[in-house]
């Protein structure tokens, strides 16, 4: 590469494609968005009333839709990541990787075009979840500032899962196994304070459940878009652990995509 | 730069291992400019590692090889700026449209968009794709889908393009076509390596041809070349009776007889000289012979001789002219 600005170009062409894939495939972006809204529909009208009683003894539906808001998103980031080591893992089986690879093109933006492309659907898809919790009833308080913040950390929260997601994708010998593998990043909310106060389950799971990654990142972001004081060591965890991932799955993702792990 | 007098490829002690298994056990090639070459072997011989390791996807354990005038350790961009690669397995996205998967290719080339559009529709009409052109790979043959593999190679203008077995898995009148295109190609002054594990294909299309066996060439040269190796090649002579069979059996130094169909088999190496040697004779003695033909052994008989075990079978029998 002789000038700066070709790595970019090369970029903005592997992001035209990841946004054209999108809209050519759109059941996969539709699957991927309904598994969170589901989730929220089924937990806020089926679970919500139980549930909200046991959030205080004031407690209800309506404020256990606001407790339950922040994981849903971080679901929503978790599943739309999903999606990207799907992509990832279909463009090394096909050996559409491989043909970029010999060509003298900006090595990252192979995987950068992936990365960019998912921040721009998991955006478009919380936009889309925080419209449905809205229409069910929720009333996010957060200042002008408080929803930056909130951003912030979504985006930070959301190239952290992504990176990790495209070295899934990398890793995984088929696209069945790319699409398996990232699953449990949408399990991980449950066993942490996306849907009940981590201080309703037993002391062991507890250890886990408070210092997991999802737990600061969906405590700081329910703080945030409440408009509670928001807890410093945990928002510290957020970022720290959003930018500890974010940093690995580069790295690792960068590795496999050098080795050739794409056959 | 001296492209022209230079070889477009030059390869000298290549090794590669993966764990335990050598897979290229030092191999020499050269290749010059404007010609193909093919790499003939059977599946596992090591030949997609070799295009994998010349196209820069992989890195050698040893040898020094140089592309289109770049060395491929020190300078594998510039190698990468020359070559184009159609490999085993149609690297086309699936989810774009024939036309797009193109324009995609020539924004990578950093073609300016007009130039882009241009190219891309010259292609397709080029590999007769125009028809298709709005449609997603999904729905085209497996014909359809190299030849939109190829024009996607072929949007950079690359001086060098490596085909991993580019017509495996394709119909006879889909592989014809595709030889066709890849002739077409020389025309234009490209310099082609070819992998194949087809006898015939090779024997079509390439101007040298190396036979690699367990990672190693064991043969070089052209197909007539290597045909010449074997042993095997023979005169076929058939007289009208029985008395001018046994004249010439006799004039010829008792060579294999067969009395029921009243043929000989004079062996020879082909050359001319060989065959005129054996007509002297024959006029000498005053023997009228009814039918000659030559058989000289095919790529088949060479590979076997050369490694001792045959290569696949050969499915494309059909479509031999």
């Amino acid at each position: 590469m002789t000038t700066l600005a070709l790595p970019a170009r090369d970029s903005v062409t592997m992001l035209r494609r990841s946004l054209r894939r999108m809209l050519r495939y759109p059941s996969l972006t539709l699957m991927l968005l309904g598994q969170p809204i589901l989730f929220l529909l089924l937990f806020v009208y089926v679970f919500g009333g139980t549930l909200g009683a046991g959030l205080g003894p004031s407690g209800g539906r309506a404020d256990y839709l606001a407790f339950v808001v922040p994981g849903i998103l971080t679901i929503t980031v978790a599943s739309v990541a999903l999606g990207t080591a799907v992509s990832v893992a279909m463009d090394a089986t096909e050996g559409i990787m491989a043909r970029f690879r010999t060509m003298a093109i900006s090595r990252a933006s192979v995987l950068t075009g992936h990365v960019l492309g998912t921040l721009i659907q998991t955006a478009v898809g919380l936009v889309v979840v925080l419209a449905v919790a809205v229409a069910a009833g929720f009333r996010p308080s957060a200042d002008v500032g408080g929803w930056l913040a909130a951003a912030g950390l979504v985006v930070l929260f959301t190239v952290a899962l992504t990176w990790l997601s495209v070295a899934l994708g990398l890793v995984s010998k088929s696209v069945e196994t790319a699409s398996n593998l990232p699953m449990v990043l949408t399990l991980l909310p449950f066993l942490g304070s996306g849907f009940v106060p981590t201080d309703s389950m037993p002391a062991w799971l507890r250890v886990f459940a408070d210092y997991q990654p999802f737990t600061p990142v969906i405590d700081t972001l329910r703080a945030l878009l409440l408009g509670t004081p928001v807890d410093g060591g945990s928002a510290a965890l957020a970022v720290g652990w959003s930018a500890a991932i974010a940093l690995a799955g580069y790295v690792w993702a960068k590795s496999l995509f050098h080795r050739g792990a794409a056959r | 730069m001296r492209t022209s007098t230079q070889p477009a490829i030059s390869v000298t002690g290549l090794r590669k291992s993966f764990g335990d298994t050598v897979v290229l056990d030092g191999v020499d090639m050269t290749v010059e400019p404007g010609t193909i070459f093919s790499l003939l072997g059977p599946n596992g011989a090591g030949k997609t590692t070799t295009v994998n390791i010349l196209s820069t996807l992989l890195t050698p354990d040893a040898g020094s090889v140089r592309v289109a005038g770049h060395d491929l350790g020190r300078d594998a961009d510039a190698v990468r700026r020359a070559i184009g690669v159609t490999g085993q397995f149609s690297a086309v996205d699936n989810l774009l449209t024939g036309r797009e998967n193109l324009l995609l290719m020539a924004d990578l080339h950093h073609l300016r968009r007009d130039e882009g559009r241009r190219r891309a529709d010259e292609l397709l009409e080029r590999f007769d794709l125009t028809a298709v052109a709005g449609k997603t790979p999904a729905t085209y043959s497996g014909g359809m889908r190299r030849k939109l593999d190829l024009a996607m190679t072929l949007v950079g203008d690359p001086s060098v393009i490596f085909l991993d077995e580019p017509t495996t898995g394709l119909d006879p009148r889909s592989r014809r076509t595709m030889w066709d295109s890849i002739r077409d190609l020389t025309a234009r002054g490209v310099t082609l390596l070819l992998t194949t594990q087809y006898l015939e294909e090779a024997d079509q299309l390439a101007d040298r041809i190396a036979v690699l066996d367990h990672g190693k060439l064991v043969a070089e040269g052209t197909a007539e070349e290597l045909k010449r190796l074997v042993p095997g090649g023979h005169l076929r002579l058939s007289f009208p009776d029985a008395r001018g069979l046994a004249l010439a059996a006799a004039a010829l130094g008792e060579p294999v007889r067969e009395e029921e169909s009243l043929t000989l088999q004079v062996p020879t190496d082909g050359s001319v000289g060989a065959l005129r040697a054996v007509l002297d004779r024959l006029d000498h003695a005053a023997v009228d012979v009814a039918e000659l033909t030559v058989h000289t052994p095919d790529l088949d008989d060479v590979f076997l001789s050369l490694t001792g075990h045959a290569t696949a079978p050969e499915p494309a029998k059909e479509a031999a002219s």
